[in-house]
């Protein structure tokens, strides 16, 4: 028996474009019965049926192939639609390869959605033999784990209460409960961390972090990167349906990073962009032309705490005065930042003739690692010139390693450096 | 490493695409068997919460159809029993014409409301509609109970005919499973078997002597009308419980055939269909 747990060749699966969102009517397929042969007589071209067949097909999945040996935990990450989830239905066997194949050595659990059949109406005690038999588990084997599962699930005083009373805090973690405690030699796992409390989410971590250490193979897909990087040693990286690589997480999670939409390139053509409507004229007497972070050709990547190199350059079309530009930084979320102001720096522009011009300006990097906007605009006297309130897209990295296990996220905008002192006890005695 | 050693002897799984005619892989369905247990357990802890009468239901339901018959057919129109009394014999005919109907409704409807599973887990997909049958057998066995009270209280009693009631009842279930399998698969892609199935079990009722007995129809169509599955399985009920009706004819070996057919060829269209299941949903 060799040590390998999963193999895949090639695998890909075409869809149908919109098969997941409708289903047929016989009255749709008779439609097409009689449109086809009608199709045939009115032009000789054979192609139509290949040729319509390749516009409204599309692959989410295209010659993957990797192999997985025992024990190993592998994340699987990629952008949304990337390919992730149809891969792990098809390693569960939930739907057919439409090319390729996979051999998988050992028994398969698969998690693809926490409290699959669950019901409503049945109770704690009765779902957890439900669900865990939709999962794939013996009737022995959740006797065994019940009293485990239960306190796991911290919901022993409502076990035998309708699920349907139950907050969904509580149906989540008895439903995660559940799941965790299946033990199949390949476990598949997507995107389920995400339910519960930080408290309950840390738990379940610990949990899967105590299933690799059981020799398990582990395919985890998560957008979570930073649960990816706690738990897997190994990353596959889907784009457009391919694996683009596959190999360490750390290497893998910076490629990704780097195919972030925005962060496609780190400079932008903005002379056909549109312009906000609700403002007159904007664009007309001054535009910008071009926006560049930093210097490489690379994608825009900065790392905390390094400045950020901007230079853009406008086209002038009539003389201008008292000219003033502007930059402001937009998170994800919509929160303007801060505006710079050129007038800070170099004063009003006296004069600006026409013509086209290039500028800099190097801002101070006190953002936390996230991903921003870049806005411009430029003023004269009281009128708005131009105005791109979304220009660049760029990624501001953590420098700093990885603090591992802690599943959230920092929040927040700013990356402000704090001083601290160790806790000094005061000389106090407790309780007097 | 604290793999149990049965791992290592799991044979490899192989994924790869299917097109055609598939095996019908019933070994898998066995593994299963406990996921049919337990879909099963679910309809009947589910079906009639939140109900006043409760399981009171499965009576009530066959009785007071029944009563309208024995009114409607029996009193007013006149429709001969074969010298049974005619709400037993109505409701004699009804016991596994019910059971049919419900399995076959419950089947074909199944899969579509199972989506979620059958998104998100794999199992052999024939444990759906196989549970959504075999949970109206509780059903069943409740009025069955009634039936019997009827008969005690007619004064009826089983013949030696009693023995081949089983082989009756399978082949009501068979029949069932059969066309559910048609028809669930069928629904999974259009979705126009929903507002069908009414029509069709509607249509069911009249061609099975449920209401009538067989000797109403001429003889030139007794042929066509044993093609009928349910046609051998209701006389037959009859035969073996009130045992005054004429035995099943040569017809029950059409009913046979049809049934196997039925079901074998369910069987193996469901498999083709199957594939596709989770990517039609």
């Amino acid at each position: 028996m060799s040590d390998v747990a999963v193999r895949a060749k090639n695998l890909s699966k075409r869809y149908r474009i919109g098969e997941r969102d409708r289903y047929f009517t016989l009255r749709d397929t008779i439609m097409n019965f009689v449109r086809r042969p009608l199709a045939r007589f009115s032009d000789n071209d054979n192609g139509v049926s290949s040729s319509s067949l390749a516009e409204s097909t599309i692959w989410a999945l295209k010659d993957v192939s990797f192999e997985v040996k025992r024990g190993e935990v592998v994340g699987i990450i990629g952008r949304n639609g990337a390919g992730k989830s149809t891969l792990l239905k098809i390693l569960s066997r939930i739907t057919v390869p439409t090319e390729g194949e996979a051999r998988i050595y050992g028994r398969v659990g698969s998690l693809l959605e926490v409290g699959t059949g669950f019901h409503p109406e049945l109770t704690g005690r009765e779902n957890i033999y439900l669900n865990g038999a939709i999962l794939g588990m013996k009737s022995r084997e959740i006797d065994r784990k019940f009293d485990e599962i239960v306190n796991f699930a911290e919901v022993e005083k409502f076990l035998d209460t309708p699920v349907k009373h139950y907050s969904s805090g509580m149906q989540m973690r008895l439903a995660f409960s559940v799941a965790a405690h299946l033990e199949p030699e390949i476990l598949l796992v997507d995107e389920v961390l995400a339910v519960g409390d930080a408290a309950f989410q840390k738990k379940c971590l610990g949990k899967m972090r105590r299933i690799d250490q059981n020799g398990r193979t582990v395919f985890f897909v998560s957008h979570n990167l930073q649960a990816v990087r706690s738990l897997c040693k190994k990353c596959l990286l889907l784009r457009a349906g391919r694996a683009v690589f596959f190999g360490d997480t750390e290497s893998c999670v910076l490629r990704y990073l780097n195919e972030l939409p925005g962060a496609d390139g780190s400079a932008m053509e903005t002379v056909d962009s549109p312009r906000p409507k609700d403002v007159q004229g904007l664009g007309a007497s001054l535009r910008f032309t071009k926006v560049t972070l930093g210097s490489n050709d690379g994608p825009a990547i900065v790392r905390a705490g390094e400045p950020l190199r901007l230079a853009m350059e406008v086209m002038c079309n009539e003389e201008l005065h008292d000219v003033v530009f502007g930059v402001g930084i937009v998170s994800l979320d919509g929160v303007r930042l801060v505006q710079y102001r050129s007038n800070d720096a170099i004063g009003f522009i006296p004069a600006l003739k026409p013509g086209y011009y290039s500028l800099t300006c190097k801002i101070d990097n006190l953002f936390a690692p996230g991903r921003y906007t870049l806005e411009l605009g430029a003023r004269c006297d009281q009128k708005g010139l131009d105005w791109l309130p979304e220009s660049l897209c760029f990624e501001i990295v953590d420098a700093r390693p990885y603090e591992s296990l802690w599943l959230e996220a920092r929040t927040g905008y700013l990356n402000a450096v704090a001083e601290w002192d160790s806790p000094r006890p005061l000389g106090k005695e407790m309780g007097s | 490493m604290n793999l149990r050693d049965e791992s290592f002897s799991s044979p490899a799984i192989l994924i790869r695409p299917i097109s055609g005619w598939v095996a019908l892989n019933l070994r898998d369905l066995w593994e299963y068997r406990e996921l049919l247990y337990f879909l099963v357990w679910r309809d009947l802890k589910v079906r009639y919460k939140q109900t006043v009468l409760g399981v009171a239901w499965v009576v009530i339901q066959p009785v007071f159809i029944t009563l309208v018959f024995s009114v409607f057919f029996g009193r007013l129109v006149g429709v001969p029993s074969d010298g049974i009394p005619y709400p037993v014999f109505a409701f004699c005919g009804l016991l596994p014409w019910q059971l049919f109907a419900y399995a076959v409704t419950n089947a074909s409807n199944s899969l579509v409301a199972n989506d979620r599973l059958i998104t998100k887990v794999y199992f052999p997909r024939l444990v759906i509609p196989l549970s959504a049958v075999l949970s109206g057998l509780v059903d069943f066995i409740f009025a069955f109970a009634v039936l019997l009270a009827m008969m005690a209280y007619y004064g009826i009693f089983p013949t030696l005919a009693l023995w081949t009631l089983p082989g009756f009842l399978l082949m009501a279930m068979a029949s069932a499973v059969g066309v559910g399998l048609w028809l669930s698969a069928f629904n999974v892609e259009y979705r126009d078997v929903r507002y069908t199935l009414p029509f069709i079990t509607q249509l069911w009722f009249f061609i099975s002597p449920v209401a009538y007995p067989t000797s109403l129809v001429p003889e030139k169509w007794r042929f066509l009308y044993g093609l009928n599955p349910m046609t051998g399985v209701v006389e037959g009920f009859r035969w073996a419980l009130l045992g005054k009706s004429q035995s099943p004819g040569a017809w029950l070996g059409v009913s046979v055939v049809v049934t196997i057919a039925l079901l074998i060829g369910g069987l193996y269209y469901f498999r083709r269909m199957e594939k596709n299941f989770a990517d039609v949903m």
